[in-house]
């Protein structure tokens, strides 16, 4: 299985998703009413490194998070 | 994973960055890194202090930070000063930091003075611009993500594509 989190303001529970790379987990949280407005602006890191492809394959026990944009200071 | 957790201990115990609860003491921190390298042979020492200001009506800020994240990126940026013979120091503040108070302090130390102040300035950027931390307004007892104000970090969207 693989988690997924929803960091800062998104406020959404963690997800335990049975998906094999980010191609399917764009398309699950595409048709989540709660999340779609923030796929956007979403950066994605995957076991705590930050990804750009959705080719990124996930294997049983990966996390995947949901940053939303940042403002520290 | 027994590797990747003792990577992740060694972020955690790193001194050069502290996650504080509530707002920062800027005058122990500020004394506390100055004394840390009163003896390293800088010659140079430039903080940058974040205070809360009064506008919109708000009481405070508040803030989410999510760690592991945090200290990979700042440990990058370890790297790349100490390629510069230089040193880079950071306190963020988690939870709410009223107005007047004190939310974020960074600070270089370099052998000479341009090293720092150019430094000092591309990491306060980046840091706004990249560092996994999350702001709220708190007004009239609530705390309302600061959205207008914050950055997409870069390659955000892709789960959009």
């Amino acid at each position: 299985m693989i988690k997924v989190e929803f960091l800062g303001p998104i406020g959404k529970p963690s997800l335990e998703l049975d998906i094999t790379n980010l191609s399917e987990l764009a398309a699950i949280l595409q048709k989540d009413s709660e999340v779609k407005d923030w796929l956007e602006s979403c950066a994605v890191a995957v076991n705590d490194t930050l990804v750009s492809s959705l080719e990124h394959e996930l294997k049983d026990g990966d996390r995947v998070s949901l940053l939303p944009p940042v403002c520290g200071g | 994973m027994e590797t990747e957790s003792l990577f992740y201990l060694l972020y955690v115990v790193d001194d050069m960055l502290s996650i504080v609860n509530g707002a920062l003491n800027v005058p122990n921190i500020l004394k506390e890194w100055y004394e840390e390298e009163s003896h390293s042979n800088y010659g140079a020492y430039i903080p940058f202090v974040g205070t809360v200001r009064s506008e919109d009506g708000i009481d405070g800020l508040s803030f989410d930070v999510y760690e592991p994240i945090l200290y990979r990126w700042f440990h990058e940026w370890e790297e790349r000063a100490e390629a510069k013979g230089a040193k880079i120091k950071m306190a963020h503040s988690l939870g709410d930091v009223m107005l007047h108070e004190s939310s974020y302090i960074a600070a270089v130390f370099s052998p000479k003075r341009r090293v720092a102040l150019e430094l000092i300035d591309e990491f306060v950027e980046d840091f706004k611009a990249s560092a996994p931390i999350w702001k709220y307004d708190l007004k009239n007892g609530r705390r309302i993500y600061a959205e207008n104000r914050s950055t997409a970090i870069s390659g955000s969207g892709l789960l959009a594509k």
